[in-house]
């Protein structure tokens, strides 16, 4: 028998059906607004209906008279309640400008939606009636909602208290960016509009908090991504000692980053909690949502590509501005520099110039959205390379070819300076063309093409690569985050033999609880179904950075790997003692030790974890514990790629856009349960191409949220979707034990550019070179309109 | 979310709901299924002070001929028996055939063709069906009941000829009789959503000719369209007629702009889904 020193792999890298589902499904969940205090108050805010205005008198003593009301504050009698305006984590330059964020405005409110005052009563239709006794008085103010006119001479002020609308510019120039434009043979600029989004999460906002009881401790639930940093930051922001703070994430039905923040109702119930000495809850409704949770996206670039004669790419220039909305939220200034190793994405060139400024106006935050920074750098490089492609006059793939990091020159660092570690862009081309049936679609379109059907075909590329895994700590220091990208996991091996493994990332649909127990099983040798995970509070998991950036497995999923690997390590010293053998002498599967060569002689992980929580007989030189902790920093991202193919049928009498196929072969390293893979991917997919087609929030020019619900905000159901063709390839992450590279965001940044270079390619002979998004009848329609006089940027400009 | 406090009031009977809404008056709102009222409401955009339910009241579901050579649909029958009937299967198939097209299954299972057209909403589907059908609603009041045709019921945006003390018993439609065929164009963003336009073409069809057509729009103004037009241009035509025709499906519409699409667009859109309605409905 040969001596196998790793576990046989039992779990990882097939499909289990996941822990989470039955409760889910069943009705048995535990949100947020489910949960029932005794005594508990319902809170209710009231919402400024003007984007920009001063707040000259907010009386609340008409509110206080209605039944039910038990307490009525304005922000005024709240503004000794704050240690600390609401936190931006992300100072991206030292001389970034932020306004103050007090969770309840005192004189001046900047976005429809910004809080003016809170009712809080008995019921929570107590509350909700009250509100309309609330008597405010505003003095409108201009409403700065286009980021050029907010950037232009003489612009009114977002922000009374400021002296621009400007909070930074933030650059980075890697290569002789002049040097590659002056020389270069082709030039192709365009401009390109990545849409504001509203995330949309399915379980609407909502928090509960309660005052120290039995504990000296608040109990914070809250529908959050972060339990982790919204501890901390309400620590700071309401002067509540961080150990008297619990913050527990219950069932979490979404969040696509839109619950990665520190949000102005978290930071007012710790408050109401403390003042009124009850539990207190709020939960939004989809409107007040849409107004008061952050929005994503938001973006206009303006990008320039240098070539060469032989279509070898020099350089690449990229101006940004980005639409902050009316305050910096946790991470908003540091989601589209992300951009700046993103936008040169798999090509490569020999300069990148980055220049993006942060931008305020009169309309709801934004901040990350599933992928944040990365999709917009995507949808921008990948639009791009088409219109160089169609201006050079050759076939996309061809010139994506022509730049692309070969296979065999990895590792290759970047020319934005950080170091791809594996990745295989001509296989995943390969599979992609080879399902789509790249040729026989190209082949029908040049029939369609002729035969003026006005229903006509186009075939969209995204060949995208995204950095995920968030992050090695140094390099967020460096980007002067104020956080690292560490996580952390420990296990418990319990006197049975069973497992608690716990972590510091905070799933919120993702299906942590079965992959991590797949990870475990396999590395503990302890069967799947006798593995708990917990996750998602304070006080079970103290130490965590949660989950997003595609960080949960790469970081996450690490750090259980460690923690498992420092039990077994243990376990082998208390064998190896119990057996009366060498620990080299040992070998470990499937959760038995046995004696090389002996097989008989062993003894397993389940006799083991009783054996030391008896504690009668263990070796010498170690603590009666299998129990560990496990921090681990990425020493690097990660680069999930991959292509992804999209053909549409665009009508262009009506300017309706109909997806008639989608293929997307990703490289996501190694996979520890392909059914989640797919799952996230699915839904990657629907959401980016839903930016392509369908969502958008619109204001109108006095800052009101034009699409304020569900009605006229087209977030697409089952319904809309078309059939996925999905495949992988598989070059193994390097950087981590897993080998994984992380499939969060992965469906969402390629797909946005595969459909609308599927647009556009169908448009093409109508003179059509870009289309706005989203590709309604309408703006389709209005590209058509517009090239047919001359026009042929689809209104961009 | 959260709509007022209001009054709430079940009759048993088309009497007993009568006289609620004359002891109410303009204070009261009549609650169907509740699927166009309660949403205004929890927006707060209404707020009667009391809401009458029909839910309970004899005598308002089903679907009977009546003898004149038409069909009459209970007030509160909801979509999705309309959908299923086979009286209106067989003798009016294109409202079985529209009503299909009406939100979502849950939306069809509540709403109830009363309510759908009393709502008075142009953009709902079912004002241009029976515009183009020449059907027409039974209302009854105190003072008893009266029939109105479609072409009179539909006032403005949101408003019928129905008074405040009045509610729909009836929805009356004729047994289509001869080869007829029809297709309704309903456009929309996504999925089982609003109709930006709709377009209803229904065809009588003799020897290779157009007998007879229909042409109902939806969304093309503060009330359902018919267009007299397209439908005169084809009367006795062959099916080449259709694409000249068509192109006259806009005349005199004034539909609204809104994030959808401009009144422009709309216009356009109702000429091309009026061409490929009526080429549909000839087969
Ligand atoms: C998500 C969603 C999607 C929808 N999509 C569509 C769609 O695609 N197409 C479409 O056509 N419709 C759509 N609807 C509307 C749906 O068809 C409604 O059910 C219908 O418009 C109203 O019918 P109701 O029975 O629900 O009426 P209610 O909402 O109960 O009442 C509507 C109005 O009519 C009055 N009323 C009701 N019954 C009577 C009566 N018998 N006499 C006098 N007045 C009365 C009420 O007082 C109220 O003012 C949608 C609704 C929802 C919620």
């Amino acid at each position: 028998m040969t001596a196998i020193d790793t576990p046989s792999t039992k779990n990882v890298g097939i499909t289990r059906l996941r822990k989470e589902d039955a409760h889910l499904i069943t009705g048995q969940t535990n949100w947020t607004d489910n949960l029932q205090l005794t005594g508990m108050l319902h809170v209710a805010l009231v919402r400024s209906p003007m984007a920009h205005a001063k707040v000259t008198s907010v009386d609340v003593s008409a509110a206080l008279d209605q039944p039910g009301v038990v307490a009525a504050f304005t922000g005024a009698d709240l503004a000794d309640n704050w240690a600390a305006g609401l936190p931006c984590a992300w100072p991206v330059t030292p001389d970034m400008v932020s306004p103050t964020h007090l969770p309840i405005a005192t004189d001046e409110v900047r976005y429809v939606g910004d809080a003016v005052a809170v009712v809080v009563a008995q019921s929570k239709y107590q509350a909700a009636d009250a509100v309309e006794f609330v008597e405010v008085e505003y003095e409108p103010l201009p409403a700065v909602v286009n980021m050029e006119a907010a950037i232009a001479d003489g612009s009114p002020l977002a922000d009374t208290t400021l002296e621009t609308n400007k909070s930074f510019t933030w650059q980075k120039i890697d290569g002789e960016i002049d040097d590659a434009f002056d020389g270069a043979a082709h030039i192709t600029t365009r401009r390109f509009v990545n849409q504001r989004l509203i995330p949309t999460a399915i379980e609407p906002r909502s928090v509960v908090c309660s005052p120290p009881r039995e504990h000296a401790e608040y109990t914070m639930w809250s529908t959050t991504q972060v339990p982790h940093i919204l501890r901390l930051m309400l620590a700071l922001t309401c002067g509540v000692p961080e150990q008297e703070l619990r913050v527990i994430a219950p069932d979490v039905g979404g969040g696509f980053g839109s619950k990665l923040n520190v949000y102005a109702e978290e930071a007012l119930l710790l408050v109401l909690a403390r003042k009124l000495r009850k539990p207190v809850k709020w939960t939004e409704t989809r409107s007040e949502g849409y107004q008061a949770t952050c929005h994503g996206r938001d973006q206009v670039q303006d990008l320039s590509i240098a070539f060469n004669e032989d279509h070898t790419i020099r350089g690449l220039k990229v101006e940004l501005l980005a639409d902050m909305g009316a305050y910096l939220q946790l991470v908003t200034p540091g989601v589209p520099i992300l951009g700046a190793f993103m936008f040169n994405s798999i090509y490569k060139m020999d300069a990148l110039s980055f220049t993006c400024h942060g931008i305020f106006t009169n309309k709801t935050p934004t901040d990350a959205y599933r992928g944040a920074g990365r999709p917009e750098a995507t949808y921008g490089i990948e639009r791009l390379i088409d219109e160089a492609a169609n201006e050079l006059g050759v076939e996309p793939f061809e010139l994506r070819e022509k730049n692309w990091i070969k296979h065999e020159e990895f590792p290759y660092t970047t020319i934005a300076g950080i170091e791809y570690d594996s990745g295989n862009y001509e296989a995943a081309t390969a599979r992609a063309k080879e399902l789509f049936d790249y040729d026989g679609l190209r082949a029908e379109q040049v029939e369609r093409r002729a035969s003026g059907d006005p229903v006509q075909l186009g075939i969209g590329i995204s060949t995208f690569t995204e950095m995920c895994g968030l992050a090695p700590s140094r390099v967020l220091g460096s980007l002067s985050y104020g956080a690292g990208g560490w996580e952390h996991a420990s296990v418990r091996m319990l006197p049975s033999g069973k497992a608690e493994v716990v972590t510091g990332t905070s799933p919120h649909g993702q299906g942590h609880v079965t992959s991590w127990s797949q990870i475990a099983s396999d590395a503990l040798g302890v069967p799947y179904e006798d593995i708990e995970v917990r996750h998602g509070d304070t006080a079970i998991a103290h130490k965590g950075m949660d989950t997003y950036g595609s960080r949960s497995l790469v970081v996450g999923g690490y750090a259980v790997q460690v923690a498992c690997d420092k039990v077994i390590a243990k376990a082998r010293k208390v064998a190896a003692h119990l057996l009366e053998a060498a620990e080299d002498d040992l070998e470990f599967d499937g959760g038995t030790f046995s004696v090389k060569g002996s097989p008989d002689v062993s003894t397993t992980i389940q006799d083991i974890s009783l054996a030391v929580f008896a504690a009668h007989d263990y070796p010498e030189d170690m603590e009666p514990s299998l129990d560990s902790d496990a921090t681990v920093d990425p020493e690097n991202f990660s680069y999930p790629h991959g292509t992804h193919l999209c053909a549409t049928e665009v009508d262009t009498e009506t300017g309706e856009v109909t997806i008639r196929k989608y293929v997307a072969v990703d490289d996501i390293g190694k996979v520890i349960n392909p059914q989640i893979v797919e799952g996230q991917i699915h839904g990657g997919l629907a959401q980016g191409i839903a930016q392509a087609l369908w969502e958008e929030a619109v204001y109108d020019e006095q800052g009101n949220l034009k699409t304020g619900s569900l009605l006229d905000y087209y977030v697409p159901s089952a319904a809309d979707m078309p059939h996925f063709d999905l495949d992988r390839t598989e070059t193994p992450a390097t950087t981590n034990p897993l080998g994984v590279k992380g499939v969060g965001e992965a469906g969402t940044i390629a797909s946005t550019p595969a459909v609308i270079n599927a647009v556009v390619d169908a448009l093409r002979p109508m003179g059509v070179n870009d289309v706005l998004m989203p590709a309604s009848p309408s703006n389709v329609w209005n590209a058509i309109q517009a090239a047919s006089a001359g026009n042929t940027d689809g209104g961009a400009a | 979310m959260i709509p007022a406090t209001f009054e709430y009031v079940r009759p048993s009977s088309i009497d007993e709901a009568v006289a609620a809404l004359a002891e109410h008056g303009d204070e009261a709102k009549l609650l169907a299924g509740g699927h166009s009222l309660l949403p205004l409401m929890k927006l707060r955009l209404a707020a009667p002070e009391v809401v009458i339910d029909l839910g309970r009241v004899d005598g308002l579901r089903g679907v009977s001929e009546v003898g004149d050579g038409r069909l009459a649909i209970g007030a509160m029958t909801p979509h999705y028996k309309v959908m299923a009937d086979p009286l209106i299967r067989e003798h009016c198939g294109v409202l079985a055939d529209v009503t299909a097209k009406v939100g979502d299954a849950q939306v069809r299972h509540r709403g109830t063709i009363g309510g759908a057209l009393a709502h008075g909403d142009s953009a709902g589907d079912l004002p241009a069906v029976l515009l183009a059908l020449g059907g027409s609603v039974i209302a009854q009041g105190p003072g008893g009941t009266r029939e109105i045709e479609a072409a009179d019921f539909f006032v403005d945006y949101l408003t019928t000829a129905l008074s405040d003390d009045e509610l729909v018993t009836e929805v009356r439609v004729p047994k289509l009789v001869g080869d007829w065929g029809w297709r309704y164009e309903k456009f929309s963003r996504v999925a089982q959503a609003w109709a930006i336009v709709g377009a209803l073409g229904m065809v009588k069809r003799s020897n290779g000719h157009i007998e007879e057509a229909r042409v109902g729009l939806t969304n093309m103004g503060t009330r359902p369209v018919r267009c007299t037009a397209t439908e005169d241009a084809i009367r006795g035509q062959s099916p080449d007629a259709i694409e000249d025709a068509a192109a006259h499906a806009s005349d005199g519409t004034s539909p609204s702009s809104d994030l959808n699409a401009t009144a422009e667009f709309r216009q356009h859109l109702a000429r091309v889904l009026t061409k490929r309605a009526l080429t549909a409905a000839v087969g």
